[in-house]
């Protein structure tokens, strides 16, 4: 049997620290330095998306896949303009209409594509842990487009690379991530970028929603559980607000999608207890007027279109050192 | 051929009669004739047993043959060979076969299969409800004619209690035990792995402990209300077994057994030993692998006795059973091979006492099935009768390496892992299985 461990390349990037890893499946085994180094890199990007073409040929000759099995809008759209930004050449594929309809295996599909010659492969999955299966299965690296409710480390980056042109430094910032945080892969990947950057992280949401494990140190990280957001909001930098999905209400999960709102929505009243200029996040897509009211959700303190726009430049920077680090 | 052999110099265990003590043991015709110290050597071949352990041959509760219907996982011949290798000389077979034995005709036909296959004594287990759908009861009657020796849907909980409470009426009646595996399943929801701190971590869904302990709970309950023979199977939290402590100390009909997967590993085999998470769906069993803390009480109730069997749950699986996503996987190990030695380390270590495993894997299995009245030789060197014995000795350390395994099945979280003990010989119903040729003539 392959070693999970993950394959590491060097290269030397700013000369200051070189981005190791071949693949990019969570944020937990980023460094703090490897996490400087993306944002470093997106600030970059941001640069170069400013310019009057915004388009550099900096991975020219670079095949990028995007292989996903769930629906997406804007987590595909923002890797495949990031991948042609800078000139590769991109192919997308979805579950449905190719040949994991016809029951081809994870396994077999990633080989082919490295067969055919992808030099990465961003890829979303359902279940939890297929990125690590997959990489484990080719050479071609491997981007977590989201998997399940484990993982989504380019959106933990965007919002940690929003979060940080606002604040600079995170170090004792108050983030409080609000919503359904149990099957959030977005809650769990920034829980660590957002503790290795320093921030004081609580976690919120009806009980049902929040695990309680995650406050409990041991084996995971250590954040803060409240299942009262009026208390918990109570002087925060950053309030993120998760996607509820109506299939949770459907499984008893909470009572209603009135219950939820009158316990958890983000709305004026609650965001006023937050520090003043305290920034309201969410990862898309949203439900109207359920996580935010509308009023906040298009209001001073939110960002969440710059979220979306940092999102290409951050797919930039990811795609720009992991496909770097692979030349020899 | 049955064999004539004197193994001399053991130190022999016998939990049945209370023997630990360095002895010789005669065979004649696959039947010990003689215990002593200081035989004399006959025409039988002798075997040097010296520093070696001499005990009953295993005695297994619970494992999966796949044979029929899952022939590409494991067949009666191949995992029989496999058990015989890990030094079972006797294997209950789970009924989650195709089709599942829930009528005398099915097992008559299962019991052909084993008379021209099987390389070690396999028992039928037979089903509660017909095709193990848990609607109707199956023929329970014919089941028990037809030799089946404990009933039990396996992996599909009998969920309807007054199901359940009418099969341990009926199955108490023609004295035979019901193998529960005690979960909830509505409680249950369908998680890939213990529920927890590492469930969470990963992202997957989990399986509350409280799934198993309202239904052992439940169950528990039900043997007391009918009188029935309730055997709990693979129980794998600390409280169901401070509950069975309980039923047990106001005198219930309930036995249990723990498998040395849960005895050995905790819910972390699952996440690895690295930085980054592994998946690793050879350590998805269902019980899931729990706690640490869960781990300590199976270990504490096999010391104190709450705890009467180890039982492998032998569950063998095709390569891509397990090469996929985690919450695809199949769940179960390839356990007969890497059980004494898993048992063996937590030896050594200091967890478990020799002869509690010992026991457990022979007389106290025997006894909850009542295999030793079906057979004077199961789980005991009685004299007089066709007898299964195994020599191991506890010193030699190897790696587990699954390409070698005898069974189809590769699947286990101990690849790579150093364990302990070496099988030297088996006897299988007075057959010799002398795998270094050590036995002289």
């Amino acid at each position: 049997m392959l070693e999970l461990e993950e394959k590491r390349l060097t290269i030397a990037a700013d000369g200051v620290h070189a981005w190791r890893h071949k693949d990019l499946l969570d944020t937990d085994t980023l460094s703090r330095e490897d996490i400087d180094l993306v944002m470093s890199q997106a600030d970059a990007m941001t640069e170069i998306r400013t310019r009057p073409v915004g388009k550099v040929a900096t991975l020219r000759g670079i095949t990028v896949v995007t292989l996903f099995y769930e629906q997406s809008t804007r987590t595909r759209a923002s890797f495949e303009v990031a991948a042609k930004a800078m000139g590769a050449d991109v192919v997308n594929l979805s579950a449905t209409g190719s040949s994991v309809e016809k029951g081809e295996s994870l396994i077999d599909t990633v080989r082919t594509l490295e067969a055919i010659g992808a030099d990465v492969v961003v890829m979303r999955h359902g279940k939890s842990g297929a990125p690590y299966l997959a990489a484990r299965y080719t050479k071609s690296s491997i981007i977590n487009g989201g998997d399940g409710r484990h993982a989504h480390p380019t959106q933990a980056l965007l919002d940690l690379y929003t979060m940080r042109q606002h604040f600079g430094d995170l170090a004792g910032r108050r983030v409080v991530i609000v919503g359904d945080v149990m099957h959030s892969r977005v809650a769990r990947s920034n829980i660590y970028t957002l503790l290795a950057s320093g921030a004081d992280v609580t976690l919120c949401g009806p009980a049902t929603l929040v695990p309680r494990t995650l406050e409990s140190g041991g084996e995971g990280p250590r954040c803060r559980v409240s299942t009262n957001l009026d208390e918990a909001i109570e002087g925060a930098d950053v309030v993120m607000a998760l996607r509820i999905q109506k299939e949770r209400q459907e499984g008893g999960l909470i009572p209603s999608l009135r219950d939820y709102i009158a316990g958890y929505q983000v709305n004026a009243r609650r965001l006023a207890r937050a520090k003043p200029g305290a920034l309201v996040m969410h990862p898309g897509p949203k439900n109207e007027g359920v996580e935010l009211a509308p009023d906040v959700a298009d209001g001073v303190g939110s960002v969440i279109e710059e979220q979306v726009t940092n999102g290409v430049a951050v797919r930039m920077a990811v795609l720009y050192l992991i496909a770097t680090a692979r030349r020899p | 051929m049955k064999t004539d052999l004197l193994i001399r110099g053991g130190r022999v265990i016998d939990p049945a009669s209370g023997m630990d003590a360095v002895l010789d043991v005669r065979l004649r015709a696959g039947v010990v004739v003689e215990i002593g110290s200081g035989l004399t050597a006959g025409p039988e071949r002798v075997f040097d047993a010296s520093g070696a352990i001499v005990t009953p041959g295993f005695v297994d509760l619970h494992a999966h043959l796949r044979e029929p219907g899952f022939e590409h996982k494991g067949t009666i011949a191949s995992e029989t060979a496999a058990a015989l290798r890990g030094g079972f000389t006797t294997v209950c077979a789970m009924p989650n076969t195709e089709p599942a034995p829930d009528s005398a005709t099915v097992v008559e036909a299962l019991w052909e299969r084993i008379r021209r296959d099987a390389r070690v004594r396999v028992f039928p287990i037979g089903c509660v409800t017909r095709g193990r759908h848990g609607k109707e009861l199956a023929e329970l009657s014919e089941l028990a004619a037809s030799g089946c020796v404990a009933l039990s849907d396996d992996g599909s909980p009998v969920a309807d209690g007054r199901i359940m409470r009418r099969a341990l009426e009926l199955a108490g009646a023609l004295g035979l035990p019901l193998s529960e595996h005690s979960d909830d399943p509505l409680l249950n929801g369908g998680g890939s792995m213990n529920e927890g701190v590492v469930s969470e971590r990963l992202g997957l869904a989990g399986q509350p402990a409280a799934a198993e302990i309202v239904a052992i709970a439940r169950n528990l309950a039900l043997c007391e209300t009918t009188g029935g023979r309730l055997h709990i199977a693979h129980v794998s939290t600390e409280r169901g077994v401070e509950l069975i402590a309980e039923a047990k100390a106001r005198g219930l009909r309930v036995t249990c057994e723990v498998t040395p997967s849960h005895l050995f590993l905790t819910e972390g085999a699952v996440f690895g030993s690295g930085p980054a998470p592994l998946y690793d769906t050879n350590a998805k069993i269902n019980p899931p692998l729990r706690t640490e803390a869960d781990r300590r009480a199976l270990i504490q109730g096999l010391k104190t006795g709450v705890i009467d069997a180890i039982a492998t749950d032998h569950a063998p699986h095709s390569i891509q059973d397990k090469l996929c996503e985690f919450d695809a996987a199949a769940p179960g190990i390839s356990c007969f091979e890497t059980a004494l030695g898993s048992l063996l380390m937590q030896v050594k270590g200091g967890e478990l006492n020799l002869v509690d495993v010992i026991e457990a894997l022979t007389i106290a299995p025997a006894r909850a099935f009542s295999l030793e009245k079906r057979h004077a030789g199961i789980g005991s060197l009685t004299l007089g009768v066709s007898t299964d014995l195994v020599v191991f000795d506890m010193d030699t350390l190897w790696t587990v390496d699954a390409a070698r395994f005898v069974s189809k099945g590769r699947n286990t979280p101990l690849q790579g892992r150093k364990l302990l003990g070496r099988i030297r010989a088996v006897v299988a119903d007075g057959v010799l299985d002398d795998r270094e040729g050590v036995a002289r003539g």
